[in-house]
């Protein structure tokens, strides 16, 4: 059963007292979760935010679903998410994706054996002066090339 | 050539912290505000001719004349989910400048008379987060934020508010029920959301780029202000430039600028190719042909007469190697991806038109399939809630009939006209 730390349990409850309704603690614990349960959000998860949020699980679920940051299953140690919309498109990141996929021998959305990487193509992330760009877990990498891409997943520690 | 009144500073590093801003003549205008009625600062917002820089281009000091004086705690909320495909300016100006937007909001509230604002961030701006939210720290150890600031009497909390994922939730009203932790799905309007907005309380929804212009209007007055740019798309604007060009970037230019002048002055001119198209508000605007681009100035009028927009000031520039049907389908991707599943027309329409490009591209369309493409988006706009299906058929809309002979070449030889290969 997944349990948020002493600390993680302390932000939730300031979580709760900082806005206007609980419910708006509901994104920023889900971040805490994830954040603690090595990069996405399980079924006990939920459960567990809502006994300590005293919001029922359905609310919880209905929010964690509808945005793409919160991962549904699990992924690897580096969230490899690259930018496929319309100026990275441009710059060549469907290929890029391609190249990873096949070099790490992984589907799209899955994880490496591993446990290094998983590789998801994403929309715009706001960055398109520096296409080609992508971002592992928080930290966008931008200007890349198809080598400079390769080195920088093999360098990450 | 560019005009820099919200740039000005913004290669100063030191220029993102409280010293560094107020160096360079921060929060001169919040003091000069707090001596100010409210009403007259609405009065010289409205009289500047500031329109939204979100996307909408609404009058803002007309915005917040819609607030009903009914005793209500009214609410400010920045919009900083910047999610338009192709922009990225509102990323810089939270980077570069956080006290910029903190001034421009702190001076805003006064105006609005409005207690508690929130910065609502979208969730991958991670570090423009980490970045504003130690400003606000920095305002309120100043005493620029909290009770009685400057001694004005007035007191204003602010607080951010991070996304996580959800492009519909810069649409206003899906924004507050995202806030209010929920689906960002949004609402119904009227009641706008002066009326009725967060808590179902009085709320006034704005653009970071807008924000941040009120403390300018405040310094300069609504006459110089209006110096720059047209008469109806009054002054500066931050481009957010990508795709076929040497320099893409952040520009501030006077609205009304060319874009001719744009692409060849700022950004360098072409990269790779001729000029064959551009996207000029996100991509969301219809298309707009290399000669209908000859005569394109970057204001809200003239773009609207091309049948297009000013949107959000994120243009992307395509050189002739483009292949359109190839745009297309990325660009409907992105709307299926994005729709909330609220509305009908939408949920099915996104989902139609991604099928119907990918069919053109997979070599299993038919020549009437380039008519349905139209139809479908064409009986899209209008009929939902918000306008993410509008913003989805407006692409179709533009690049279809403009480029129609690259959608039968693909369909009747199960290639790419321009890339000369089946794989767009």
């Amino acid at each position: 059963m997944f349990e948020l730390s002493a600390d993680g349990k302390e932000f939730v409850k300031k979580e709760l007292a900082r806005y206007e309704t609980i419910e708006s603690a509901i994104i920023p614990s889900l971040y805490q979760v994830q954040k603690e349960n090595g990069g996405w959000v399980s079924e006990d998860a939920i459960a567990h935010l809502s006994d300590l949020m005293g919001i029922p699980e359905a609310r919880i679920n209905e929010v964690f679903h509808f945005y793409t940051m919160f991962n549904k299953k699990p992924v690897g140690k580096y969230h490899v998410q690259v930018c496929c919309n319309v100026a990275c498109a441009m710059a060549g990141t469907r290929e890029m994706t391609d190249m990873f996929l096949d070099e790490h021998k992984v589907k799209e959305g899955e994880m490496t054996e591993d446990g290094r990487f998983t590789f998801t193509r994403v929309e715009c992330l706001g960055a398109c002066d520096k296409a080609p760009m992508m971002q592992v877990n928080e930290d966008y990498y931008e200007d890349l090339t198809p080598e400079s891409a390769r080195n920088l997943l093999r360098d990450l520690k | 050539m560019e005009v820099k009144i919200l740039t000005e500073h913004y290669d100063d590093d030191n220029f993102r912290t409280l010293e560094g801003y107020k160096a360079k003549g921060g929060y001169v205008e919040l003091e000069k505000a707090f001596k100010m009625k409210p009403e007259d600062i609405i009065a010289e917002v409205k009289a500047s001719g500031l329109r939204g820089r979100g996307g909408a281009g609404f009058p803002t000091g007309v915005k917040w004349g819609f607030l009903p004086n009914n005793g209500e705690t009214r609410y400010l909320l920045c919009n900083a989910d910047e999610g338009e495909p192709c922009t990225f300016k509102d990323r810089m100006m939270m980077e570069r400048a956080p006290h910029q937007l903190i001034e421009g909001m702190i001076i805003s509230a006064f105006a609005i008379s409005s207690p508690k604002s929130y910065i609502y961030i979208r969730g991958e701006y991670v570090y423009a987060a980490k970045v504003v939210e130690k400003a606000i720290k920095e305002a309120y150890d100043a005493g620029l934020l909290g009770k009685n600031i400057m001694g004005s009497g007035f007191d204003h909390d602010m607080d951010i508010y991070l996304g996580a994922g959800a492009y519909i939730c810069g649409e206003e009203t899906g924004m507050i029920s995202s806030l209010e932790g929920k689906k960002g799905q949004p609402k119904l309007k009227p009641p706008f959301p002066a009326v009725q907005g967060y808590l179902k309380k009085p709320t006034i929804v704005n653009n970071v780029e807008t924000l941040a212009a009120v403390k300018y209007i405040i310094r300069d007055g609504a006459e110089a202000y209006k110096k720059h740019g047209t008469e109806k798309s009054a002054g500066t604007k931050l481009f957010s430039v990508a795709g076929d060009v040497n320099k893409p970037g952040n520009y501030e230019v006077p609205l009304g600028y060319p874009l001719m002048d744009l692409i060849n002055n700022e950004c360098g001119g072409m990269k790779g190719g001729e000029l064959k198209a551009a996207i000029p508000g996100g991509t969301s605007a219809p298309i707009i042909t290399a000669e209908e681009i000859q005569k394109a100035t970057l204001d809200y009028e003239c773009l609207a007469e091309m049948g297009t927009m000013l949107g959000s000031g994120s243009i992307v520039i395509m050189n002739d190697k483009r292949c359109m049907v190839d745009m297309l389908k990325v660009i409907s991707h992105f709307y299926h991806h994005e729709s909330c599943g609220q509305c009908t027309p939408c949920r099915e329409g996104t989902g139609w038109l991604h099928k119907l490009v990918g069919s053109v591209v997979e070599g299993t369309a038919q020549e009437t399939d380039i008519d349905l493409l139209c139809e479908v988006a064409n009986k899209m706009k209008g009929r939902t809630i918000c306008a993410l299906s509008d913003a989805a058929a407006l692409p179709v809309l533009g690049i279809v009939p403009k480029f129609r002979d690259e959608f039968q070449f693909f369909i009747r030889e199960g290639y790419s006209k321009v890339k000369g290969q089946a794989h767009a």
